[in-house]
């Protein structure tokens, strides 16, 4: 059979294994949450105050400095943990000491945690603390009414008031 | 087709070698059957890197094409796709559609070709930089990928953003965890997207440099699929296309979760890993695939014979052999002697696979000459030339009946588990085009089989090229015109194509002209051969 005859055939065959693959481009679908459920994040990035104030360096700490390096003041990096607690209807459900980020230690500390919910109205309470002591400086609280496919975020903006529901 | 014999491995564990003939067994009537509806030189089965290298530039042209409607900025990305794929798919759409497709397909007949490459064996030795250095495009193919599919911002998009800074955020790289820009629509970045945007060129750029240091081990490495099939690839993936244009899924919304999605498994079949497994777990699998692909190589290293050898006073600089040599083992250098040649041949030993297509190649390689100690310009020290017509004449004195066949097999297809009036070669283009000469002209026997590989499966890359090239008197050493035609065959087959290969045999065999009808003749033309050679 002459060359060109059998061009259709090698067409047909390419297209029916590439119409193969691109059917496996978008299907079979993936649920990435089970139906009727939404979703409530709770992500925030947040330092603590440093551990110790600066202070006035001494002349040895000086003299032990190049001179390129020698400032009057000592000022130590290392920022101490943060502690979170999430509440969903009065149950806690994170509750966790977040270390500061960074080799030196000197990041904020970082919250990034969703929580997958049926559809249904929830009480959310989250509370931090970021300086010693036993109490939670920093406490947000909000009733939200979470539908199938919602997803909402709690995050934290210290310069704006506390935690932000969104 | 008969049951297969399976291809000698050398040094290799058990369980890689059921592995490959498994493979082998997937891949072979794949092979045979695209060979005899497309030929073997369209072979698409045989032609998978160089449709790889096809798909790349489809991908390139139609992402610049693209590039030129898309909206790189956040807030109209999905719009400005939604009008490609809308009110202009006769152009642009199709573009997108080609675009997607083909990396898709480039996905594919990337791993095919990785399967195809292990189960021949072609990944050890010499030949474990193209492995080693494919290893990293996988990577890069899919990272290109990944990115293209965050570009759109629909709801796969914003998907693949949220699992993708899931993973990355569990290394402590990112001044802010890279989640946070897909938190809430106040928190997505256009410079984040702009950065995507520099990422989906770039790495597919780097792809490509990898794809070009991926072939350098490799001489006359193909880059491009004959034009034939080049265009049939094409048309099928235009019409592909037209059949089920590429859609975006509904914008992306961070105040929804992505619920439901059509997702591409090719490019992100492990992303629903990721939101089972966990990060880490999935970083391991990632990386431990990819370290044990990358060692393979050496799980267990290939022991093959030793290196293909210069004999300086039977070297003339010719340059046959390094035109010949398939991995770019050999090279001319300034002569060392005192012979009035300015060059000569010189074997790197650790790119030399030992297939001896130089020393088929290599003029002095005739048996016919008289010497005690019979020597050519570049041998192979595990079958020299001599053990070589050594062997011949042996396998003759095998030979029995009216239409006596031998058959000079290469090992790695069908003739190469035949028995009795055999003799094996690494490569069938290691036999000197003389040496038939001189089987025939000698009268060791009445006809001579040359068995390779299948056609477009050469173990060697090249052996039956230049084998059916010498043989038409198109490329140096050419099989002399005196040689009768009819008395010679070449079967090309696999190693489970042995029925065929016997049928096709048998067949010559019985073709070829009775030894007493022959005799006077063949006797003549022998002596005169004698006398004729140097």
């Amino acid at each position: 059979m002459s060359d060109a005859l059998w061009m259709p055939a090698r067409f047909a065959v390419l297209a029916l294994f590439f119409a193969g693959v691109v059917s496996l481009s978008d299907w079979p679908r993936h649920r990435s949450v089970p139906e009727g459920v939404g979703v409530v994040t709770l992500s925030f990035s947040h330092g603590a105050d440093r551990r110790a104030a600066c202070r006035p360096a001494t002349e040895e700490e000086l003299a032990r400095l190049p001179p390129n390096m020698r400032r009057p003041e000592i000022c130590p990096r290392e920022r101490p943990s943060i502690t979170v607690e999430f509440e969903i209807d009065g149950k806690r459900v994170f509750e966790a000491d977040v270390p500061p980020s960074g080799i030196a230690s000197d990041g904020p500390s970082r919250v990034n945690r969703s929580f997958e919910l049926p559809a249904g109205s929830y009480e959310l309470v989250v509370r931090m603390r970021d300086r010693p002591g036993d109490d939670f400086n920093w406490q947000g609280a909000k009733t939200v009414d979470l539908r199938a496919a919602d997803h909402r975020v709690i995050d934290f903006r210290a310069d704006g008031g506390g935690f932000v529901f969104h | 087709m008969t049951a297969a014999r399976p291809v000698e491995r050398r040094n290799d564990r058990a369980a890689l070698r059921f592995a490959k003939a498994g493979l082998r067994r997937l891949y072979d009537p794949l092979e045979r059957g695209a060979e005899r509806l497309f030929s073997p030189a369209l072979n698409p089965v045989a032609q998978l890197g160089t449709i790889t290298f096809f798909l790349f530039w489809v991908v390139a042209v139609s992402g610049v094409y693209l590039f030129i409607f898309f909206d790189t900025g956040v807030v109209n990305a999905y719009s400005s796709v939604e009008w490609i794929s809308g009110p202009h798919w006769y152009h642009a759409g199709v573009m997108r559609s080609l675009h997607r497709y083909a990396s898709d397909l480039m996905v594919v007949t990337m791993v095919l070709h990785l399967l195809r490459e292990f189960s021949l064996d072609r990944y050890r030795g010499t030949r474990w930089f193209s492995w080693f250095t494919g290893v990293p495009l996988i990577w890069f193919l899919y990272v290109s990928g990944i990115t293209g599919y965050w570009l759109v911002w629909d709801e796969l998009a914003q998907y693949v953003a949220v699992v993708s800074a899931k993973l990355l955020d569990v290394f402590p790289i990112f001044g802010e965890p890279l989640a946070r820009n897909f938190l809430t629509p106040a928190h997505l970045s256009g410079r984040f997207f702009s950065l995507l945007v520099f990422l989906h060129i770039a790495i597919p750029l780097i792809l490509l440099l990898g794809m070009w240091i991926h072939i350098q081990r490799i001489s006359r490495p193909r880059t491009n699929p004959p034009r034939l099939l080049a265009a049939l690839v094409l048309a099928a993936l235009v019409a592909v296309s037209l059949w089920k244009p590429a859609l975006s899924q509904g914008p992306a919304d961070l105040t929804k979760v992505p619920d439901e999605i059509g997702i591409d498994w090719f490019y992100l079949p492990l992303y629903p890993l990721a939101e089972d497994w966990g990060a880490w777990s999935l970083w391991a699998l990632m990386v431990g695939v990819s370290t044990m692909l990358a060692a393979m190589p050496w799980l267990p290293p290939f022991r093959r014979p030793p290196a293909a050898e210069i004999d300086l006073p039977n070297c003339n600089g010719c340059n046959r052999c390094v035109e010949d040599c398939p991995y770019e083992a050999i090279r001319l250098v300034p002569r060392t002697d005192d012979e009035p040649f300015p060059h000569q041949a010189e074997v790197d030993p650790d790119l030399c696979v030992s297939c001896g297509i130089c020393m088929g190649s290599c003029p002095s390689s005739t048996p016919f000459r008289r010497q005690q100690d019979l020597k050519t310009g570049i041998d192979l020290p595990g079958q020299p030339l001599s053990e070589v017509r050594d062997s011949v004449v042996a396998a003759s004195a095998g030979l029995s009946g009216e239409r006596r066949v031998m058959v000079l097999a290469c090992e790695h297809g069908a003739g190469g588990g035949d028995l009795g009036g055999v003799v094996a070669f690494p490569c069938v283009a290691m036999v000197p085009p003389s040496l038939i000469d001189f089987i025939l002209s000698k009268d060791l026997a009445d006809g001579v089989v040359v068995a390779g590989c299948s056609e477009s499966t050469c173990y060697n890359r090249l052996g039956v090229e230049w084998t059916k090239q010498r043989f038409a008197g198109e490329r140096d050493p050419y099989l002399r015109k005196r040689v009768p035609r009819e008395r010679l065959a070449t079967i090309w087959a696999s190693p489970f194509e042995t029925g065929r290969y016997e049928a096709e045999k048998a067949a010559f065999a019985a073709g070829l002209p009775a030894q007493a009808a022959r005799k006077p003749a063949a006797a003549q033309g022998g002596d005169k051969a004698m006398e004729a050679q140097p």
